[in-house]
């Protein structure tokens, strides 16, 4: 449905898109997901043909934007970062504006009601959009870009400024969505992409560092198996130990959680769990507890991001920034 | 295309600036009437036309300033551009409203004709011959001012820009009297507006005339395009 390849933009000598390709079949969600200012807003707006790229093509469902641009952008309902709302329209004025605009042909009443419906600003359609709040604002943009029922809907940050009642509507809207269209959806907010994507890009400097399945990408993160060890007994003795089971690469002391006991991570090339049980068998000290530790998709995002290999560096990393 | 004809239009009289503008036209042509007309005795409205000229000069900035650039402000422009509409055709549609407020300013002078036929036998052919010279000279401001709205992000920059384009325009008559050399002096009384406009309100159209102001609407219409069209590589 929407293929992208080599995609190019550079602003001024600035690179902002390096080499970005992707695809994306029908009626699958697919996640954007980046840090501010990694290019996800300008390959939206290359998608959507509110820019031009320097080098690559934008197919929509086989029609290139640049060659036809009118037939692509029929498919397309698009929610930029900032709706592109006229302040000194009516909720319901605006909205025949956009119908209009996109030359849809459908029954504009019935259309409209149904999209303000969906969205839930049926309430305030007589209203000037000037005084709505931001959660009514980004809701009116998200209408037109329902207008006309485009197979293809490219979201960006549609989740900002609503309120967490709204947000979890929105999301199920979405997933609802995807069932009939090909979603593009952009946000730096984590578990809004775990909750409602199939596929995640990772995209950072304008380059895809990651493009997986969301199920892989969690996969991937956990390459090495991690556990977490608690055990009865004496600290040097339990750690030389662990050290010395074939397939650990590291072991990490996490200090003291009970009196007498010591917790440490283990991380290893393969399953080392039955080698850790028969190691301290023979010896006095009991175990309390192992516990696989998986990665969750935030660690992974961290740790590609940074291009660091712990998740803990990782995250200090980010905060200090 | 009529989409945003229409919203352009409409959002004129949801703000000020429409009335302002239409009030402002009605109120100083009013007067020039009535000095010039009424108040002399006479029923020839020549005197009315030419004095108008700096009128419409002034009010053309207000009517354009915000056409592009308001939209490139709130964003808006990402509805239009991403809409399956091509950018010809919305230059076009936003001159068209912006031309429609100003023909809408010129009902003051049917208005002022109608008056003079209840009391006397105005010459209509003069009143015609000066709206429909003051729609194609007000076309062509109207795209220059349009197309400096396209240039800017700030609709005050855009409105002050166009007024001081606007006159230089009709300043370069002066200018051109100064100038002690003969080519120049020709280039500065080829592109001055305020003669060949002054023809118009003696109620003569020469047809130099309506080509000079045609093409001048068409060239700063096709920059505009070309403006907005070099945006999406900027």
């Amino acid at each position: 449905m929407i293929k992208v390849r080599n995609l190019t933009k550079f602003y001024v000598k600035n690179k902002a898109l390096d080499d970005v390709s992707f695809s994306l079949n029908e009626g699958e969600i697919l996640g954007f997901l980046g840090p501010n200012g990694a290019g996800k807003s300008t390959t939206m707006n290359i998608i959507t043909g509110y820019l031009s790229s320097d080098a690559g093509t934008v197919e929509i469902d086989g029609i290139n934007i640049l060659e036809n641009p009118t037939a692509a952008k029929k498919k397309i309902g698009y929610l930029p970062e900032i709706p592109p709302l006229y302040n000194d329209m009516t909720v319901v004025k605006y909205l025949e504006f956009m119908f209009r605009l996109k030359k849809i042909r459908l029954p504009m009443k019935e259309h409209i009601n149904s999209v303000c419906d969906k969205v839930k600003i049926s309430d305030v359609k007589d209203r000037i959009i000037k005084n709505l709040s931001k959660g009514y604002r980004q809701r009116v943009g998200f209408a037109q870009a329902l207008l006309g029922d485009p197979p293809v809907l490219i979201l960006d940050e549609p989740t900002v400024g609503l309120d967490p009642q709204q947000i979890i509507e929105i999301r199920r809207l979405i997933r609802d969505l995807g069932k009939k269209h090909t979603i593009i959806l952009s946000s730096h907010l984590l578990s809004e992409v775990q909750a409602v994507c199939d596929k995640i890009l990772i995209i950072n400097n304008g380059r895809i560092v990651a493009d997986e399945l969301k199920t892989s990408l969690t996969g991937t993160g956990a390459a090495s198996e991690k556990l977490s060890v608690i055990v009865e007994g004496r600290r040097q003795q339990v750690m030389s130990l662990l050290q010395k089971i074939d397939g650990v690469v590291k072991v990490t002391d996490l200090g003291e959680p009970e009196k007498g006991c010591c917790e440490f991570t283990v991380d290893s090339r393969r399953d080392v769990r039955r080698l850790i049980f028969r190691a301290f068998a023979k010896t006095d000290f009991n175990i309390l507890q192992i516990s696989p530790v998986e990665l969750s998709l935030e660690d992974t995002y961290l740790r590609i991001i940074t291009g660091k290999n712990d998740t803990k560096e990782a995250t200090a990393d980010v905060s200090n920034l | 295309m009529s989409a945003i004809y229409k919203r352009d239009f409409v959002s004129y009289f949801n703000s000020p600036v429409g009335y302002a503008v239409l009030a402002s036209f009605m109120f100083f042509s009013g007067i020039f009437f009535y000095v010039q007309c009424l108040y002399m005795g006479t029923t020839n409205m020549s005197t009315v036309f030419q004095s108008m000229f700096f009128i419409v000069l002034f009010v053309i900035p207000l009517i354009t300033m915000r056409t592009f650039s308001d939209d490139r402000k709130n964003k808006t422009d990402q509805a239009w551009m991403t809409a399956p509409v091509e950018i010809p055709s919305i230059v076009i549609a936003k001159f068209l409203s912006s031309l429609s407020l100003f023909a809408l300013c010129l009902l003051a002078f049917v208005i002022e004709g109608v008056s003079l036929s209840l009391m006397a036998q105005p010459d209509w052919s003069v009143i015609i011959g000066n709206i429909f010279g003051l729609i194609i000279l007000g076309s062509s401001l109207l795209t220059i001012g349009i197309f400096i709205s396209s240039l800017t992000e700030s609709s005050i920059v855009a409105a002050i820009v166009s007024f001081a384009v606007n006159v230089l325009l009709s300043l370069i008559d002066i200018v051109g009297v100064t100038v002690h050399q003969d080519w120049l002096t020709a280039v500065i009384n080829a592109v001055s507006f305020q003669s060949r406009y002054n023809d118009f309100s003696l109620g003569i159209i020469s047809l130099s005339d309506v080509i000079f102001f045609v093409t001048v609407t068409c060239l700063f219409l096709f920059l505009t395009d070309r403006v907005i069209e070099r945006r999406r590589w900027a």
